[in-house]
């Protein structure tokens, strides 16, 4: 018994089913007083889950709850709402901001907690009027900015401050709870700098030293081993290992993170094709894509080849794409066969021969309800001029309709898109059958450069090697150049021929489908390989 | 046979059917309260075509997504000042009725321009905006009215010497000028205004064919899925601003239709209400706030028109009281409740 009581949260076989997915299994975690655990596993591992489940997210008991039990503070407990569980002395710091931008800091670090003083009209009624006690609220403040390390002015509007500053009021909101026993930080550290990092992360010792327990999340595999007590990590709703960070290395956890090489390879092509030509030349490329930032991407594609771009969700692997096109504001040099492009003008882009099967394809690749034949050919007639005939002179242009019905059978054919006739509308289509169109939709332009994200999203088995089938034939029969963003290492090992992994919106290395699984996993998780040597030992 | 009928109410839907059958009740009913039957088939053919370019002129706004054009009244004021400028000049006969189009689109172009630099302003809340937009421009052009240095004594008041008066007849310029173009008699009471229903049959046509061109289709694309259309390179705003100078246009010319086959231009308050009999009637032939066509407008138009000029006959011949203007009141409103309850968003 006396061992269990050192331990301030307990986690026992824990698992959670979304809709008959399971997507923990069996999880077990112990934290100790004052104690840092480091939790690290690619996206969709478990880890939110696994933090929703210990914050009493509404989300778990409106999807049926979860199996296991939860010991915290010597107590069963089981959080109905994120209130319970800061009550119960949890306290989490997640990744968005979630904080009144128009209250200075001091406001938002007190907020539903402030200090009051009595007043006149308390007497009548009640506590609900007792009047804020600034200069109590403000030493607090100061005293919970003090722990953290920096130096800020906690008189500024929020709004006002630097994205770092925001991080470090966020989690001084936290560390102000008196009862606060364990905190929660969900990639804290994404958006500061290396510098402001190193702050965050004494702050958090500091706070571990007081007694608080830490749960870390974070991509960044060097501050997790730098500062974390214990290192679990997590792959596909289980725990694949626990490890200590001085008996281990940075390959280790990337190894476990992603998991052993079933087979050597499994690059489709046998051949190794000479390209050497450049047809797009990116450098320093900036875009300011929500959620998926670039800063500052750096690369070269070569004519006529299958580029991959891979990396972890949000460290803006998406952004490239889509800044290159014109749909988030982007700035930097991009060069298209030997020209500089103008950003942030998607006509121009196109124009140029350079087309785009966007990630969003509900949302920005198709029109649902208008019919198939008229989703593939708007953008090329808007484009290029097709389907239309010139009367009185080139007055007036004329959509054709009976041309692009024809092509939408040629295309029908030639990707197999399953459907009534090209006049059905494409609400009515499947996933797969969508994204087909999708790219049938940028074929019609006769691209020299396709960009492809996530072309294999939400779409099933058959459908995804039928989507993958014709990229390639469409890259070595028209000699299309195609640059694929995709999640899925897999499928980007599968036809690509160099593969840049992103990370924090930067180029962090390319490897060629060949390279060990594990190199990658270390250039998603920021370590580059030419530091492995000195980090590794 | 059953799933004849099922395709037909697929195709035109329920609400139309209901109402084309309440309407043939009516007529079937016009003996029995004593009214003419052939004088009520003329009122709604003559009233089809006075209102048929005006909603017409809803359906640009509509494709782009701008949802319907509550500030129809900017139009009509550019109609009016067409048609005044056209008397002041005293232009007479087909000459007067196309000089006050030409002025009218003039004035059309301008006020579009802005309103659609306006509009683009407010995505999301076109309505809204637009409706006190038009609320504020008529009174304004009260103001107007009177100040204008008009000096043509079949427009002006009486006594005063100086501004407009509230109805100006166009009987002596170009009344009925397309009204009896062609004009077929069918019997003694039954005059059909074969002018006015082909020119507007040549706008509808020509509306038709504009979103067959590229222009066009691309407009239609912006309407339908603006991310879409940004990633095609549309130029969105513009394609919005170009939807809002055309329906304006078309309603100025719609204006003018209306005044030629009605006989006067009404000025001041008059023009403030017109938006929501136009909603109503395209509403009613089926269109959603972001969707129209060209046959929503014809089916519209004729259902709407003829319920509001067989009910009220009909009823108050029942109750022997004039309700007419209450009922239109209703019926209209009514209309534009049911459609925007009924408002489906594009994108799920």
């Amino acid at each position: 018994m006396e061992s269990k009581e050192k331990y301030l949260l307990r986690m026992e076989h824990v698992s959670k089913d979304f809709y008959g997915t399971k997507v923990l299994k069996n999880i077990n975690i112990s934290v100790k007083p004052g104690e840092i655990i480091g939790l690290v596993g690619e996206n969709g591992a478990g880890k939110s889950t696994l933090m929703n489940i210990l914050f009493g997210n509404p989300i778990i008991h409106e999807t049926g709850g979860f199996e296991g039990k939860i010991i915290f503070d010597n107590k069963e407990v089981n959080f109905a709402s994120p209130f319970d569980a800061i009550n119960a002395g949890i306290g989490m710091v997640h990744q968005e901001f979630i904080f009144i931008p128009g209250f200075t800091a001091i406001e938002n670090i007190l907020l539903n907690k402030e200090p009051t003083r009595y007043s006149f009209f308390s007497e009548i009624f009640g506590d609900k009027l007792n009047v804020l006690n600034r200069e109590e609220m403000k030493k607090r403040a100061i005293e919970a900015i003090k722990i953290l390390g920096i130096e800020l002015n906690p008189e500024i509007i929020v709004k006002e401050m630097p994205v770092g500053h925001k991080q470090f009021i966020e989690i001084a909101r936290e560390i102000d709870r008196k009862l606060l026993k364990l905190l929660v930080l969900d990639e804290p550290t994404a958006v500061l700098t290396e510098s402001e990092a190193d702050i965050a992360m004494k702050a958090i010792k500091k706070l571990a030293a007081k007694g608080v327990s830490v749960i870390f999340i974070s991509h960044r595999l060097q501050e997790i081993l730098d500062s974390c007590d214990r290192i679990i990590v997590l792959k596909d709703g289980s725990i694949q290992k626990e490890l200590i960070p001085s008996d281990t290395n940075p390959r280790e956890v990337a190894e476990y993170m992603i998991g052993h090489e079933l087979t050597k390879s499994i690059w489709k092509s046998k051949e190794i094709r000479k390209i050497s030509e450049t047809i797009l030349e990116v450098n320093n490329l900036w875009v300011d894509m929500p959620g998926e930032q670039v800063n500052g991407a750096s690369f070269k594609v070569n004519k006529g080849e299958i580029f991959g771009i891979g990396g972890l969700t949000g460290q803006g692997k998406l952004g490239i794409a889509n800044g290159i096109m014109g749909l988030h504001p982007a700035e930097g040099e991009v060069k298209f066969k030997g020209k500089p492009i103008f950003l942030n003008n998607s006509k121009y882009v196109l124009e140029q021969g350079i087309a785009f099967v966007s990630e969003d394809r509900r949302g920005l690749g198709l029109i649902l309800d208008q019919p198939i034949f008229k989703n593939i050919t708007f953008t090329a007639m808007q484009i290029k001029d097709m389907f239309l005939k010139s009367l009185l002179g080139g007055l007036i242009k004329w959509s054709d309709d009976k041309a692009m019905v024809k092509i939408t059978r040629e295309y029908i054919d030639a990707l197999q898109i399953k459907c009534e006739s090209e006049k059905q509308l494409v609400r009515e289509l499947s996933g797969g059958n969508q994204q087909k169109l999708c790219m049938a939709k940028v074929f019609v332009l006769q691209p020299e450069l396709i960009f492809v994200s996530e072309p294999t999203r939400g779409i099933d088995v058959g459908a995804k090697s039928l989507v993958l089938d014709t990229l390639c034939e469409y890259n070595r029969k028209y000699g299309i150049t195609i640059i694929m963003t995709s999640s899925e290492l897999v499928e980007l090992r599968a036809i690509c021929e160099r593969i840049a992994i992103v990370d924090e919106g930067r180029i962090s290395g390319i490897l060629p489908p060949t390279a060990e699984l594990v190199e990658f996993g270390l250039l998603m998780l920021g370590i580059k390989s030419k530091k492995k040597e000195t980090i590794g030992k | 046979m059953k799933k004849k009928i099922q395709n037909i109410i697929e195709n035109y839907g329920l609400p139309r059917i209901i109402i084309f059958l309440f309407l043939v009740f009516l007529f079937i009913l016009t003996p029995f309260v004593g009214i003419r039957f052939d004088t009520s088939i003329n009122d709604v053919i003559v009233r089809f075509s006075m209102n048929g370019i005006l909603v017409l002129s809803l359906i640009p706004m509509v494709k782009t997504g701008c949802g319907l054009n509550f500030g129809l009244q900017l139009g009509i004021i550019a109609g009016i000042l067409g048609a005044v400028i056209s008397i002041e000049m005293e232009m007479i006969g087909f000459t007067g009725f196309f000089t006050a189009i030409g002025i009218a689109i003039f004035f059309a172009v301008i006020f579009g321009f802005l309103y659609g630099l306006l509009l683009n302003k407010v995505k999301g809340d076109e309505m809204v905006v637009a409706t006190y937009v038009g609320f504020s421009s008529v009174s304004f052009m009260s103001i107007m009215w009177l100040m204008l240095p008009f000096k043509s004594p079949n427009m002006i008041w009486a006594y005063g010497g100086s501004g407009l008066r509230t109805t100006i007849n166009t009987k002596g310029y170009w009344f009925h000028v397309l009204t009896d173009f062609l004009q077929i008699k069918i019997g003694n009471y039954i005059f059909f205004p074969t002018g006015t229903i082909l020119f507007f049959a040549l706008l509808t046509f020509l509306v038709w064919a504009f979103f067959k061109t590229k222009i066009g289709t691309a407009m239609i694309v912006v309407g339908s899925n603006t991310d879409y259309a940004n990633s095609c390179g549309i130029n969105v705003d513009k394609m919005r601003s170009i939807s809002v100078i055309l329906s304006t246009v078309i309603a100025a010319i719609g204006i003018i239709v209306y005044q030629e086959s009605f006989g006067f231009i009404q000025l001041y308050m008059a023009p403030l209400f017109m938006a929501f009999p136009a909603v109503a009637a395209l509403l009613l032939g089926g269109a959603t706030v972001g969707k129209a066509s060209i046959k929503n407008v014809i089916i519209g138009v004729f259902l709407f028109q003829s319920i509001l000029t067989m009910t009220p006959s009909v009823v108050s011949n029942i109750i022997k009281s004039d309700m007419s203007e209450t009922i239109r009141i209703i019926l209209s409103n009514g209309m534009i409740v049911y459609a925007l309850t009924r408002i489906t968003r594009v994108r799920t």
